[in-house]
């Protein structure tokens, strides 16, 4: 059974189909990348799966079960965990602080019992800390445990919001331009965590990125959007070579010369 | 986690019962002028912690607090007065049955006042946190006046505009001091939970909030009916101190009056709520002075009634001009900061 299997998804704002009939199947363990140009509907499809847009038409089913619809804290309990495009971190919050938030939503504990600090509480308390820092060793990000969110350069921001999205304890985990704004060096180190944490958190991973080297490289498959639709799908080196990949992101070839 | 943690705990306990010995000292040694400014306090801080949960730490901007004040402080007297003071003071329509013959302990009907407010808080918060911002101001301001004027109107439960008289005087020291050490005590150890941290994410990105798996709506019910509770117990509180309430009390200045509390002591803190509060309730009283006639040797001034909020005025000005995010920000009071500037054992991090 796959992890996620989407059908026909389709979003229209008004007269705009931002997204038209977008069809994806992940398997455990992929890591598949969405790519096209600017304004192609990517964002729009993550959105559709992590429930801020529900989608006008279309099917989402993760696991086996139907979830388009559900709003988006639902989604993440279900276990897909997304990042956000342009960072989203809770700001006056420290490091650790943002990881421990991703606890949360899986803690028994009930209201009063978490005031009132009873024994349940105080161990979930307890693992809440000690998992937070775990990831944050995952992430390298254990010596800034106690700075504040956004003191921290964009890389680390980058790989904080990683954390806090695999605190929720995903199976699929969304990554919304990942590498963007990250020099060669950290996005060699983004790459090598993305990988490993795959293995370690038997993840799978459905990835929105525009470096090209960086999604040929640790991609298995790629689908192409372009004002919506898609226009290709395929191993990388596949997509690298296909005509209308290429068309759509430099324009065609004819009138390009002419 | 924190290698003070016991030290930590003592010194609470040390500080909680130096309160409570200065609570005596004055209850046995003050005037009465004092004894009430002192009650005045402690339940403006049961007002202004519970309303920052809501406002400061939640960010959800609710101009609410007089309705939960009025409910509670109308929901307690009406238990605590006997059937006989109820049948003198309803002369135009008498009290409705049940609570024409209901009496009930002072304990009792604040408990019960605490949680009729948190119920109409509950209730109230279904329609409210369908918005956001700006709109959830003025769907809570409404909310507040709706309150006030149904509390003006219901004749037969709230004697209408006339109000109610002879509350007994039971709110003493003990008892608001008592309750405002529990309230900061319980609204602090929220705050520090994982649902507190839930309510802060949610003010600092919403959506991010959900993306954690934060349901929103409801942790923003949990804060809102959790205030309401709070500001039922302080308006039972502040109407058994008063004795003589009547829907006028409860106008939009009360909420007004305590927006300015949090915001001065730095919205989001519970010791600036607690900070402000104080400051707020003394400072009034301590400038009563200028309303007086003043004799400065060479000229006498005549004393203008209401100087006094003209000079608050502009204190509230300059805190808004020079401190804008308050006196504590969001930081909050801690034993390790203080034992860290006082040099002794502090290993701060």
């Amino acid at each position: 059974m796959s992890v996620l299997s989407v059908g026909h998804l389709t979003m229209k704002f008004g007269g705009l189909v931002a997204v038209n009939d977008f069809n994806l199947e992940l398997e455990k363990g992929e890591i598949v990348g969405l790519i096209g140009p600017n304004g192609a509907g990517k964002t729009t499809v993550f959105n559709m799966i992590a429930g801020y847009y529900v989608p006008t038409e279309g099917s989402i089913l993760f696991q086996g079960r139907p979830i388009q619809g559900r709003k988006a804290n639902q989604i993440t309990k279900a276990g897909i965990a997304r990042t956000f495009q342009n960072i989203r971190l809770f700001s006056e919050l420290s490091v650790i602080e943002n990881v421990m938030i991703g606890f949360h939503c899986r803690i028994r504990s009930t209201f009063l019992g978490a005031t009132l600090k009873l024994p349940l509480y105080r161990r979930e308390e307890k693992r809440m800390a000690e998992g937070a820092m775990k990831l944050l060793e995952e992430v390298d990000l254990t010596d800034v445990a106690h700075e504040k969110a956004t003191s921290l350069p964009y890389g680390k921001q980058r790989r904080l919001e990683i954390a806090r999205a695999l605190a929720t304890g995903p199976a699929l985990l969304l990554l919304d331009e990942p590498a963007a704004g990250m020099n060669p060096s950290e996005t060699q180190d983004l790459l090598q965590l993305i990988l490993r944490i795959r293995k370690d958190y038997e993840l799978t991973v459905f990835l929105i990125e525009h470096d090209m080297k960086f999604v040929m490289e640790i991609c298995e498959r790629l689908k192409v959007l372009d004002y919506g639709t898609t226009i290709a799908e395929g191993p990388p080196h596949e997509i690298q070579n296909n005509p209308r990949v290429i068309e759509a992101y430099l324009g065609e070839v004819q009138r390009a010369q002419g | 986690m924190d290698p003070n943690a016991n030290r930590n705990a003592l010194l609470s306990v040390l500080g909680t019962m130096l309160v409570l010995a200065m609570v005596h000292l004055a209850g046995s040694h003050g005037t009465e002028y004092q004894i009430r400014i002192l009650n005045n306090i402690a339940i403006f801080i049961i007002l202004a912690v519970s309303y920052n949960l809501i406002n400061g730490v939640t960010g959800q901007f609710s101009l609410a607090p007089n309705a939960f004040v009025a409910l509670g402080a109308y929901t307690s007297s009406l238990l605590t007065l006997t059937p006989a003071e109820k049948e003198i003071s309803f002369i135009i329509e008498p009290c409705i049955w049940p609570l024409s013959v209901i009496t009930t302990p002072f304990i009792v009907s604040l408990v019960a006042a605490g949680l009729v407010s948190a119920l109409l808080a509950f209730a109230m918060g279904f329609p409210v946190f369908r918005t956001r911002g700006d709109y959830l101001a003025i769907v809570t301001l409404g909310f507040g006046e709706v309150v006030r004027v149904i509390a003006n109107n219901t004749q037969s439960i709230t004697n209408g505009p006339l109000g109610l008289k002879g509350i007994a005087e039971h709110t003493t020291l003990w008892w608001s001091w008592g309750f405002a050490i529990v309230t900061i005590f319980l609204v602090a150890r929220l705050i520090r939970s994982s649902y507190g941290m839930a309510m802060k994410a949610i003010k600092y990105d919403e959506a991010a909030a959900e993306a954690v798996g934060i349901n929103t709506y409801w942790h923003k019910m949990l804060a809102f009916t959790t205030s309401g509770f709070f500001q039922g117990i302080g308006g039972g509180l502040l109407a058994h101190l008063i004795t003589t309430i009547s829907p006028t009390l409860f106008t939009f200045f009360l909420t007004f009056n305590l927006l300015i509390i949090i915001v001065m002591g730095g919205l989001g803190s519970t010791t600036g709520a607690v900070l402000g509060a104080f400051l707020f309730t003394w400072g009034g009283e301590w400038l009563r002075f200028v309303d007086e006639p003043m004799d400065l040797g060479f000229t006498e001034i005549p004393g203008i009634p209401g100087m006094r909020m003209v000079i608050f005025s502009c204190i509230l000005i300059f805190i808004m001009i020079f401190a804008r995010h308050g006196i504590m920000r969001t930081r909050e009071f801690s034993w390790n900061w203080l034992c860290g500037k006082l040099g002794i054992g502090g290993r701060l991090r």
